[in-house]
C-alpha cells in the first residue's frame, strides 16, 4: 500500500488509475484498505477539497468534499437535510462526503438517490460537466474525479425522500426513494432496487400529469418498471418487489401534490 | 516499507510518529502512540468504538488515515479526566451503570462529550442522536442515555 | 431514569432482606477502568515485536481439499510463517472433550476437508496486518466442491450428504444408542385421544450471533521458563486452557493464560479456537502473535446460537388444561458439534416448560450440517424452545377461547409438581410472574387467577407423581440412514413401559473414547463415593452396539465414569431396569489432597494440570 498525496484535485485526478483509489472521507475506502482489499494498491488525496455549498447563477452548487454535516450545516441546501440525516450515525456523517456518496455501491448512496432525482450535474475536476445519470453508469470506470455537484432549487414541497431500514435510527437502507414531482417532467428514483441509483420509468409517466390517487395508483403499480432489486443480507428481491409500491405510495400521499 | 511522519496533538501533547502508509489513525493511536483507551470494535465504521475527536468533531479513528491529521487535535478518551479528576460524564457513567463489559465506553465518553461541548442541554432525543453510531450490545442504552443527561444536568448546575 | 422494581412482598418469608451486599444497589468494582479507558482488555498489552496471524478460510460450504500451495505467500514481504494443519500437533478435538463428552470431531485447522465456509485451511503470520492479509490473499487451495446440506431436515434424509465422517448419520448419538435425545413422561398418545382439541405448529429460530463489541482474539508470547503467556477475551479460561494443551499437546503448566476481561461475550468466546491458534503462531515463530477475528470473520466464522426448529402438538380440554404435550426438535449444531449436543440435553431437562402437564414426550435431533458450527448463547439449549412454547400457549389460548395469561396460571406448575425430567419442582414462581405482568400491563385477570399461589396446591395427587411411562425405540443410531426410520417425532406405537414412580439412572452419553478420559477420585483432589477404591458399577442396561460405524476408539473395556456428563438431568426411560437404591455416599474426605503429578501411566496428559513427563 502507498499513499501518494496532491495539494489540487485536478492533479489528484490525474492520478487515479485501475489501482489507485481516491480517498475522500474515507468512511468506505479505508474499510477496504483495513480489511486487505487486494484490487488496488494506492491511495491519492487532495490536500485542499472543495467543501463548500452555496448558489450561484446556474442554481446551487456542492462542493464533492462536502460532508454530510457540512450539507446539514447549509441553509442553501435545506431540503437536503432529510437525506443528509439519514446517512450513518453523526461519526459517518462528519466524515463521509457527497463525491464518495455518488460512488458509494449498495447498500449505501442514499444521498446520491436524492442527487439524480434533482436532475443533478456532475463538475468534473477538468471542469467538464455531465448528468448525474451519465456518471453513475459508467461509475466503475470513471473518467476522473468529481469536483462538485450543480442542481437546480427544487420549488418548495416538489422534493420528497425516505429512506426504508430496518434499524433506527441509523440502519443502511433496504431501499431509498426519492421524488422530484415536477408536473410534466416529474423524476423518481430508487436507491438499492438496481445496482445503481436508477429512475422508476414506470412511475414517472404515470405521474407526468398529476398526482391524484388515480396517477399514484397507477404509479405504485408501474413503479418496478426499470428497475432491477437484488437479494441482499438485508432484504431479497421479492421483498423489495413486495414492499416498494407500499414505501412510494406513503412517499407521495404526503405534502403537496399538483 | 516506508513510513510516513505524522505530527498532532493528542490529548494536549504534541505527537509525532511514523506510520505504515495506509495505516488508520486507530492503529496508530494504539500502537503507535500507545493511548489504548481508544477501543476497535469492528474496523468498519459501524460500531462507534473507536471515536475520537479530531478538532472538536467525532470522528470514527478506524476510518481514518493516519497521516491525513497531520497538524490537527485529537482527544481520546485518556485525557477526558482533568488530572485526577473524573469529568462528569464519567463520574454518571459510574454511578449510572452505564457500563458493563466496558468495551464500548470510551467511544460512548467521546461522543458524548462532543455533544455537551455543543449543547450543553441536550433533550432526550439529542443525546439518543448523539450516541446513535455507538453500539453497546450490553445495557440497552437507557442507562447511557441516562447518564449523559445526568452529567449534562450537573454540568449545568442543575438538580437532577 | 430507568429502574428496576423490586416486588419485595413475594416470597418475604422466603427471603433474608437485611443482608449487607445483596439486595443492595452497589458501584461495579470494574467501573473506574472502565469510563477512564484503562482497562486492560487482552489487545491492551503491548509487546515489541508483535506478529500478526491471519487465518486462510474456505469459501465453500463443503469441498475437498486436493492441494495448498502456499510457496507465493511464503515470499511476499513481512511473512514470517505460513502454517498449515501439519503444523498442528494434535489437529482433532471436541470441546466437551475435557468432561468426555462426544467424540473428537473437529480440527484446529481443516486438512481432508472443509464443512462450512469460513473454515480455516491455513494461517500465515506476519510483520503487519495487512502484510498477513496479502499474503493470505495469495495462499492457492485446490477444492473439490463437494454437495452440501444446510438444513437440519434435510440433513437427516438417508441420501444427504456425510458433513462428518466423525457423525456418520449427521446426528449426535444420545446414550450409544438413540439419534435423537428421547425424553417420556406418561402417555401422549393416550391422552391426544381423550383430548377435546389438539393443537399443532412449527416454530423456527434463526442462528443469532451474540456480536460483542469485541471480537475474539489472543495474544500469546513466549515467557522466560519455557512457558507460553496467552492474553485472551476467552469466557473460560481454564477451558480455553485445556483446550490449548490438548490440541498443541503441551504440557499445559507451560501454558500462563491470563484473561478475565472480555468486551461482551454473552456465550460466544467460549470455543477455544484464538487461544490455540494464538499459542501455535508463538510457538512456532518464538515471538509475540496476535490472532483476532475481524467483525466479518467474527458474524461469519464465530459460532453463532444455532438454529433450531420444533414442533409442538398439545392435548387440550376444554376448560384449558393442557394434558399432553409432544416435541419434535432440531437443533443446527453447524459442522461440528461443540456445545450443542449438550444444549439438548440440557433444554430436554427443561421441557415442557413453567407447566404441569402430565403426559409428556420428545424428540431432539442434534443435526451437523454444513453451517458454521453453533455454540453457547444466553439462555443456552432454552431460548428457542422457550420461544416455541410460549407462542404455542397463546395458540392454545386462542383454541380454546381462554384468557392467555389465565391459561398459563391455570397450567403452570407449583412447587412439589412432579417435572418430566422426573424431579419435583421448587422455588417456582411463574404464576407471581404471571400476575405482576398482568398488572403492569393493565391486562385484566380473573379473581380466581389473581388469587393463585405457586407454593399451594402443588405436588397434590397426580401432580406429584411420575406416571406409568410409554417407551419406545424408535430413532436407533444408523436407522434413519438406512430408510428404516418413518418420522421424526416421538412414536404413536409404545413398545415398552416404565412403572409409575421410576427414576431412571443418570447415564453416560457416549462411550469413553480414551481410556485416558477416565475420571479418577485421585485426580480430582479429593474422593468421590467408593470410586478410590473399586472401579464404578458399569452404566445399568449394557446397550447392544450402534449399528454406525465406531467412532474413534470406542473400547467399552475400561470402567465406566461415574458421572462425568453435565450437571443436566439425564432421562432415558426407554431401558426399562429397576433401580438399584443408589448406594450412600462417602462424606467429602478433603485431607486426601490432589497430589500432583500423581497421573498413573497412561492416564490422560489434558485432564488435569500436570503433563506426564
Ligand atoms: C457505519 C456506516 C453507515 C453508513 N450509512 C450510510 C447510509 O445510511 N447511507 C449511505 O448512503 N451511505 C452510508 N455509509 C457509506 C458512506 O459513509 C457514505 O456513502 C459516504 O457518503 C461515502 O463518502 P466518503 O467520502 O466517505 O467516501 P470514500 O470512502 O472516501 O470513497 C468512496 C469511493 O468514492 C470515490 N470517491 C470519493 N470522492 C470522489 C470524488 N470526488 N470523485 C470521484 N470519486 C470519488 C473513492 O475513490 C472511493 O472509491 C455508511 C458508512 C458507514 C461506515
Amino acid at each position: 500500500m502507498q499513499v501518494e498525496t496532491f495539494s489540487t484535485l485536478q492533479e489528484a485526478s490525474g492520478a487515479v488509475h485501475d489501482r489507485a483509489q481516491f480517498l475522500a472521507g474515507g468512511t468506505i475506502l479505508m474499510r477496504a484498505v483495513t480489511y486487505g482489499d487486494q484490487s488496488f494498491d494506492t491511495i491519492v488525496r487532495a490536500q485542499q477539497v472543495d467543501r463548500s455549498i452555496g448558489s450561484d447563477a446556474g442554481g446551487l452548487r456542492i462542493g464533492a468534499g462536502a460532508t454530510m454535516a457540512d450539507v446539514l450545516a447549509s441553509r442553501d441546501v435545506d431540503f437536503l437535510h432529510p437525506v443528509a440525516r439519514a446517512i450513518g450515525g453523526p461519526q459517518v456523517r462528519n466524515m463521509g462526503t457527497v463525491g464518495g456518496n455518488i460512488f458509494a455501491r449498495n447498500p449505501y448512496g442514499d444521498f446520491a438517490v436524492a442527487l439524480l432525482a434533482l436532475d443533478a450535474q456532475a463538475v468534473m475536476a477538468d471542469g467538464r460537466t455531465m448528468p448525474l445519470g451519465d456518471l453513475l453508469a459508467t461509475r466503475e470506470r470513471p473518467g476522473g474525479l468529481v469536483q462538485a455537484v450543480t442542481i437546480a432549487r427544487p420549488e418548495s414541497g416538489t422534493f420528497r425522500f425516505r429512506k426504508v431500514s430496518r434499524v433506527k435510527p441509523k440502519g443502511v437502507s433496504v431501499m431509498s426513494i426519492a421524488a422530484h414531482l415536477k408536473r410534466g417532467d416529474p423524476r423518481v428514483v430508487f436507491g438499492n432496487m438496481a445496482p445503481t441509483p436508477t429512475r422508476s420509468v414506470g412511475a414517472e409517466r404515470a405521474l407526468a400529469n398529476g398526482t391524484d390517487a388515480g396517477a399514484i395508483a397507477a404509479a405504485c403499480s408501474a413503479c418496478l418498471e426499470g428497475l432491477a432489486p437484488a437479494d441482499d443480507p438485508l432484504a431479497t428481491e421479492w421483498y423489495r418487489r413486495e414492499v416498494a409500491p407500499v414505501h412510494l405510495k406513503r412517499l407521495l400521499e404526503e405534502g403537496a401534490r399538483y | 516499507m516506508a513510513k510516513t511522519p505524522v505530527t498532532f496533538t493528542l490529548n494536549d501533547m504534541e505527537t509525532a510518529l511514523f506510520v505504515d502508509p495506509g495505516a488508520n489513525l486507530n492503529d496508530v493511536l494504539r500502537r503507535g502512540a500507545g493511548d489504548l483507551t481508544t477501543k476497535n470494535g469492528c474496523g468498519q465504521g459501524t460500531c462507534g468504538a473507536c471515536t475520537v475527536l479530531i478538532d472538536g468533531v467525532p470522528h470514527l479513528s478506524c476510518l481514518t488515515l493516519a497521516e491525513s491529521t497531520e497538524g490537527r487535535r485529537i482527544d481520546t478518551t485518556g485525557g477526558l479526566a482533568g488530572g485526577p479528576e473524573l469529568h462528569p460524564l464519567q463520574t454518571a457513567f459510574m454511578e449510572g451503570f452505564a457500563a458493563q463489559c466496558g468495551f464500548c465506553t470510551a467511544g460512548m465518553l467521546m461522543a458524548a462529550k462532543a455533544l455537551l461541548d455543543k449543547t450543553p442541554n441536550p433533550t432526550r432525543e439529542d443525546v439518543v442522536e448523539a450516541i446513535s453510531g455507538n453500539l453497546c450490545r450490553c445495557t440497552g442504552y437507557e442507562p447511557i442515555i441516562d447518564a449523559i443527561l445526568t452529567a449534562a444536568a450537573r454540568m449545568q448546575g442543575r438538580a437532577v | 431514569m430507568s429502574s428496576v422494581e423490586f416486588r419485595k412482598d413475594l416470597f418475604a418469608d422466603e427471603r433474608d432482606d437485611n443482608l449487607k451486599e445483596i439486595g443492595k444497589p452497589t458501584i461495579r468494582q470494574d467501573i473506574l477502568g472502565h469510563v477512564t479507558g484503562r482497562t486492560p482488555f487482552y489487545d491492551d498489552h503491548q509487546f515489541d515485536g508483535l506478529l500478526h496471524m491471519r487465518a486462510v478460510r474456505s469459501p465453500h460450504h463443503h469441498a475437498q481439499i486436493r492441494g495448498i500451495d502456499t510457496s507465493a505467500a511464503e515470499r511476499m514481504p513481512g511473512v514470517r510463517r505460513v502454517l498449515t494443519a501439519k503444523d498442528v500437533p494434535n489437529n482433532l478435538n471436541t470441546l466437551l472433550s475435557l468432561i468426555n463428552f462426544g467424540r473428537d470431531d473437529e480440527p484446529l485447522c481443516a486438512h481432508d476437508k472443509v464443512r462450512f465456509m469460513g473454515e480455516t485451511v491455513a494461517w500465515v503470520i506476519a510483520d503487519t496486518e495487512r502484510q498477513a492479509r496479502d499474503a493470505v490473499a495469495a495462499v492457492r487451495v485446490d477444492y473439490n466442491v463437494l454437495p452440501h446440506v444446510l438444513d437440519v431436515e434435510e440433513a437427516l434424509q438417508p441420501n444427504a450428504p456425510v458433513v462428518n465422517e466423525v457423525y456418520p448419520n449427521n446426528t449426535f448419538d444420545y446414550n450409544g444408542k438413540y439419534d435423537h435425545q428421547k425424553l417420556r413422561f406418561g402417555d401422549v398418545n393416550k391422552a391426544f385421544a381423550e383430548a377435546d382439541h389438539i393443537v399443532e405448529a412449527e416454530y423456527q429460530m434463526s442462528p443469532i450471533e451474540q456480536a460483542p463489541i469485541e471480537t475474539c482474539g489472543a495474544i500469546a508470547a513466549p515467557e522466560t521458563n519455557d512457558r507460553f503467556v496467552c492474553y485472551t477475551n476467552t469466557q473460560a479460561l481454564f477451558f480455553s486452557l485445556g483446550t490449548t494443551s490438548k490440541l498443541l499437546d503441551i504440557a499445559s503448566s507451560r501454558l500462563h493464560f491470563i484473561g478475565g476481561t472480555a468486551g461482551g461475550g454473552f456465550g460466544g468466546k467460549v470455543d477455544s479456537i484464538v487461544e490455540p491458534t494464538a499459542v501455535l503462531g508463538a510457538m512456532l515463530t518464538g515471538r509475540p502473535v496476535r490472532f483476532a477475528w475481524d467483525r466479518e470473520e467474527e458474524m461469519q466464522v464465530g459460532a453463532p446460537r444455532g438454529g433450531e426448529r420444533w414442533r409442538i402438538k398439545d392435548g387440550v380440554m376444554n376448560d384449558g388444561r393442557i394434558i399432553a404435550r409432544e416435541f419434535t426438535g432440531f437443533f443446527d449444531s453447524g459442522a461440528y458439534v461443540r456445545l450443542s449436543s449438550y444444549a439438548i440435553v440440557k433444554c430436554t431437562g427443561h421441557i415442557p416448560g413453567p407447566y404441569t402437564i402430565p403426559n409428556v414426550a420428545s424428540n431432539i435431533y442434534c443435526v451437523v450440517t454444513n453451517r458454521t458450527p453453533a455454540t453457547a448463547m444466553r439462555g443456552f439449549g432454552i431460548t428457542a424452545a422457550d420461544f416455541a412454547i410460549e407462542c404455542h400457549m397463546d395458540r392454545v389460548a386462542e383454541t380454546v377461547g381462554m384468557n392467555p395469561i389465565e391459561l398459563r396460571i391455570l397450567n403452570a406448575y407449583r412447587d412439589g409438581d412432579m417435572k418430566a425430567h422426573r424431579r419435583p419442582a421448587k422455588n417456582t414462581a411463574l404464576i407471581e410472574c404471571c400476575q405482576v405482568a398482568a398488572g403492569k400491563a393493565a391486562w385484566p385477570i380473573s379473581a380466581d387467577a389473581a388469587a393463585q399461589s405457586s407454593k399451594v396446591g402443588g405436588g397434590v395427587g397426580e401432580r406429584g407423581v411420575i406416571p406409568a411411562s410409554v417407551t419406545d425405540e424408535d430413532g436407533k443410531i444408523g436407522d434413519r440412514r438406512a430408510g428404516r426410520s418413518e418420522g421424526t417425532s416421538p412414536s404413536r406405537r409404545g413398545t415398552g413401559k416404565v412403572a409409575a414412580g421410576t427414576r431412571v439412572e443418570a447415564k453416560t452419553e457416549a462411550h469413553m473414547q480414551d481410556p485416558d478420559m477416565a475420571l479418577e477420585a485421585d485426580r480430582i483432589g479429593h474422593r468421590m463415593g467408593s470410586a478410590s477404591t473399586a472401579p464404578p458399577a458399569p452404566a445399568p442396561a449394557a446397550t447392544p452396539a450402534p449399528p454406525a460405524p465406531a467412532p474413534v476408539a470406542a473400547t467399552p473395556s475400561h470402567p465406566q465414569p461415574t458421572a462425568p456428563v453435565p450437571p443436566a438431568p439425564q432421562v432415558q426411560p426407554s431401558a426399562p431396569v429397576p433401580t438399584p437404591p443408589p448406594a450412600a455416599p462417602e462424606p467429602y474426605q478433603p485431607e486426601q489432597p490432589f497430589q500432583r503429578g500423581l497421573n498413573r501411566p497412561g492416564t490422560s496428559r489434558f485432564t488435569s494440570g500436570f503433563r506426564r513427563r
